[in-house]
């Protein structure tokens, strides 16, 4: 699950301990644009060290690097991908050449430490016009692409657009996130919702991209975590559904049956998907016997 | 030197407080009181007789009998914003008295006047809680006998025992009347409460009365009675009212505070004390007011109410009484402008004396009716005994205040506090300063969860059938303590010399700890 990724500064360690106690889904590091240049290199140690302590609960804990266009990115892999970093996440990809290069060095670092090859995922930001709308090839550029993420600012600079209120500037830009992600089997992670002292607005806004599709939604505070899992966090009745139809589809594979009848619809095996999601989200897990609505308990 | 019972080692003298044996600390509750209240002198006004009005501060001085060496006492109602103490200091030292002891209920920046005097040796000691640049002073050695420092219930029965005789009580008094009968509730330097200075007014030799709103016999809402006020003084200003009360206190929006004040008000909810009528104390912090908006969730959940609200009231407390979570507010000290206004309109508002407060020898302690209390504190050891007084470096900057007495006095005692200040870890193998004792000591939140002190095994079986889950985590003290100092690193130890420079009292009058001189910082 990534419902929330929340970016804690990487020259402050009491964010960079502690951030894993608001219990986001994930962390972000960052290396980027949170730190000035003159403490780029104190913050990549303090990163590193941080990542070696290796408490971060539950998170999946990536690092965002300095961009391909600086000469500290090969410095920052080197260092934290081997402290322990799930995944880099990485600024201005605006063509597949950027994640390759990415991969290609990851590939390097991996087999200098001992670290399964591949397994360090790449995030990729979409913060440009050409990013944007390179989104399906740079998602699929390479197997470690976990994620597209569109930019925020940057990317409305680019659209020659102000960010407003409503985000109606970004609109397009997605919907297109969403059809790029799900054609390349990657998640559609939203960009921050920067007003941290708005929470109406920013309720809002994670109920318009969770309706769009998305899977989450990075968090530059942590009181912004609580209300996008709420909003993330599926309804009773979507629980209810889903739990009706997951068990109608283990009941009907036990008996050597494909398509099942829920509530008077068919049941297929991408809705049956869809429902273990919803309950994945939910914090449901399936594989232990359920309440069913008849009281039966089932496995 | 002997071992106290919180293992403090304690000399049998010291320098400028005396002797000690039969006076180191026991327990919490094991010194009970005997004999008779020390009272103050008898006097009297005949019919048609004593003006008590004098022209000014020198005046009042002079007709008060005040000579060098004896012992004045202040309240710090006005906080920051305080004149008085500066004022008479300096008149003091203009009329050449020397060698005063001063008893003040705290001290504030505003305050760092005083230093002039200390050096001079118009101030020769302080039986008070010191912070900012007088306790640096007092921490690097800076004044000949040590400061006592004593909790607001332990202050009223240290004049009630005569451990502390008050010479002449200057009281800065928002309003008075040419009677003497004065209030803190109106004027232009209202301050609500002034609980703190009643045992002063009752128990001096000499009170003096300072306003800056003189009104005409008699005025209502009373705090104080003329009954026991000798002089009144009227001067332009008794202080600021920018430093004097605070225009709104608000909640923290400090995501980790927050946190810790969920913590801690599940922690309250799940224990038995949580029921309708119960009476709670929060303080004015920001963990502690984010505290008290999660209990008044948790009482809507419940559909209970409270009965009271104890100790240092702020505006939040007053929403509380007025939408009817709270029944009743006990305020010894006013905190905000709501507070203030609150105090002089609701009679449901009780302004409380800190003896009624707080005193461990009376008869109706207000804190031993508190079922919950949410404590701050610097450190917290193994044992769970807390410091409020010393900082990371040793050096004395804190009072007391009501720590001890409410932590005594409340069925759950909570101390809220995330892990870490900086890089200063707040949970230790050994507090530097024993404030208050790990026997009254029942839980510690930090950012990390709940630690239950096993002591109280009532509550940790309470706690673990509410059944939070990962949303409320249970940390054992052991693993606090093993994970601040992984996260702050070796700290160095603090260096001190032999010589005491402040001793702590239990709010019974024993020595619980000393405070040592630190070795002087290097200048930089």
């Amino acid at each position: 699950m990534r419902r929330t990724m929340l970016y804690l500064p990487g020259n402050n360690p009491n964010m960079l301990m502690r951030g894993y106690l608001f219990r986001p889904d994930g962390l972000i590091l960052d290396l980027e644009d949170s730190v000035t240049a003159s403490e780029k290199d104190a913050a990549r140690i303090l990163v590193r060290e941080v990542l070696a302590n290796r408490e971060f609960g539950e998170c999946e804990v990536t690092v965002r690097i300095n961009g391909v266009d600086t000469e500290l990115w090969r410095d920052d892999i080197s260092s934290v991908v081997p402290a322990g970093a799930a995944g880099i996440r990485v600024p201005k990809v605006d063509t597949p050449r950027t994640v390759l290069d990415i991969d290609e060095e990851l590939s390097e670092v991996e087999s200098r430490s001992g670290i399964p090859q591949g397994s360090t995922k790449i995030f990729c930001l979409l913060e440009s016009a050409l990013g944007v709308w390179n989104a399906y090839d740079i998602a699929t550029s390479s197997k470690r692409v976990a994620a597209i993420i569109p930019g925020g600012e940057d990317l409305a600079a680019d659209l020659r657009a102000n960010r407003s209120a409503d985000g109606v500037e970004l609109e397009w830009v997605r919907r297109m996130m969403i059809v790029a992600a799900r054609a390349a089997g990657v998640d559609a992670l939203d960009t921050v919702y920067p007003r941290i002292t708005d929470d109406d607005g920013l309720r809002r806004e994670a109920e318009f991209t969770k309706k769009l599709g998305f899977d989450g939604k990075s968090v530059i505070h942590p009181g912004q975590i609580q209300i996008i899992h709420e909003v993330y966090t599926p309804t009773e009745r979507e629980v209810e559904s889903a739990k009706r139809i997951v068990a109608a589809a283990r009941e009907a594979a036990s008996r050597g049956r494909g398509a099942v009848t829920v509530d008077g619809r068919m049941v297929d095996l991408p809705v049956v998907r869809r429902a273990e999601f919803t309950l994945t989200r939910a914090g449901i897990a399936f594989g232990e016997p359920e309440e069913t609505p008849d009281g039966e308990r089932r496995g | 030197m002997a071992l106290n019972a919180v293992h403090r080692n304690i000399p049998e003298s010291i320098d400028g407080y005396g002797d000690t044996s039969g006076r180191l600390f026991e327990g919490a509750f094991a010194r009970q009181p005997e004999g008779r209240k020390h009272g103050a002198k008898l006097r009297s006004v005949l019919p048609g007789g004593q003006q008590k009005q004098l022209k000014g501060i020198k005046e009042a001085i002079a007709a008060s009998g005040l000579k060098s060496g004896m012992t004045i006492s202040f309240h710090h109602h006005l906080r920051n914003g305080d004149y008085v103490v500066n004022m008479v200091l300096d008149a003091c030292a203009e009329m050449g008295i020397r060698d005063l002891t001063l008893f003040p209920t705290a001290l504030f920046g505003v305050h760092k006047a005083l230093i002039t005097h200390i050096g001079s040796g118009v101030i020769s000691r302080i039986l008070g809680s010191v912070n900012g640049p007088i306790g640096v002073l007092v921490s690097e050695g800076g004044m000949v006998a040590p400061v006592v420092l004593r909790s607001h219930g332990g202050r009223p029965r240290a004049v009630m025992a005569g451990d502390v005789r008050i010479d002449v009580a200057f009281i800065a008094a928002p309003t008075a009347d040419s009677g003497g009968n004065i209030s803190g509730r109106f004027g232009k330097s209202a301050c609500g409460s002034i609980g703190y200075a009643f045992t002063d007014a009752e128990y001096a030799d000499c009170v003096v009365a300072i306003t800056d709103n003189l009104q005409p016999y008699p005025i209502s809402n009373v705090s104080i009675p003329g009954i026991f006020i000798d002089f009144i003084v009227q001067i332009d200003s008794i202080g600021d009212p920018a430093g004097i009360v605070s225009g709104t206190t608000r909640v923290t929006r400090d995501p980790l505070r927050l946190m810790i004040a969920k913590y801690a008000s599940r922690l309250i909810e799940s224990s038995p004390y949580f029921s309708d009528g119960f009476g709670f104390q929060t303080g004015a912090g920001g963990i502690p007011l984010a505290v008290t908006a999660h209990i008044k969730e948790g009482m809507k959940r419940r559909g209970i109410k409270a009965s009271f609200g104890l100790g240092g009231i702020t505006g939040y407390f007053v929403d509380l009484l007025k939408e009817g979570f709270v029944e009743k507010l006990l305020d010894v000290q006013s905190f905000d402008l709501d507070a203030v206004k609150s105090i002089a309109s609701d009679a449901r508002h009780i302004e409380i004396s800190a003896d009624w407060y707080a005193n461990p020898w009376n008869l109706g302690s207000a804190v031993n009716a508190l079922d919950a209390v949410i404590l701050g504190a610097t450190e917290v050891d193994r044992d769970f005994n807390v410091n409020v007084n010393t900082e990371a470096d040793g050096a004395l900057l804190h009072g007391i205040g009501g720590h001890q007495d409410t932590a005594a006095g409340a069925s759950l005692t909570i101390i809220a506090q995330p892990l870490l200040r900086g890089r200063i870890p707040c949970v230790v193998d050994r507090v530097h300063t024993v404030t208050t004792p790990g026997e009254v000591v029942d839980a510690l939140v930090t950012e990390f969860g709940v630690t239950i002190n096993p002591r109280r095994q009532d509550l940790i079986d309470a706690f673990k059938e509410a059944r939070y889950g990962d949303t409320v985590p249970f940390v054992p003290m052991d693993e606090l303590v093993v994970r601040a100092k992984r996260m702050s690193g070796p700290m160095s130890p603090i260096r001190t010399t032999d010589r005491i420079v402040g001793v702590v009292e239990w709010r019974d009058g024993t020595v619980i700890d000393v405070i040592r001189q630190i070795e002087r910082r290097l200048q930089s």
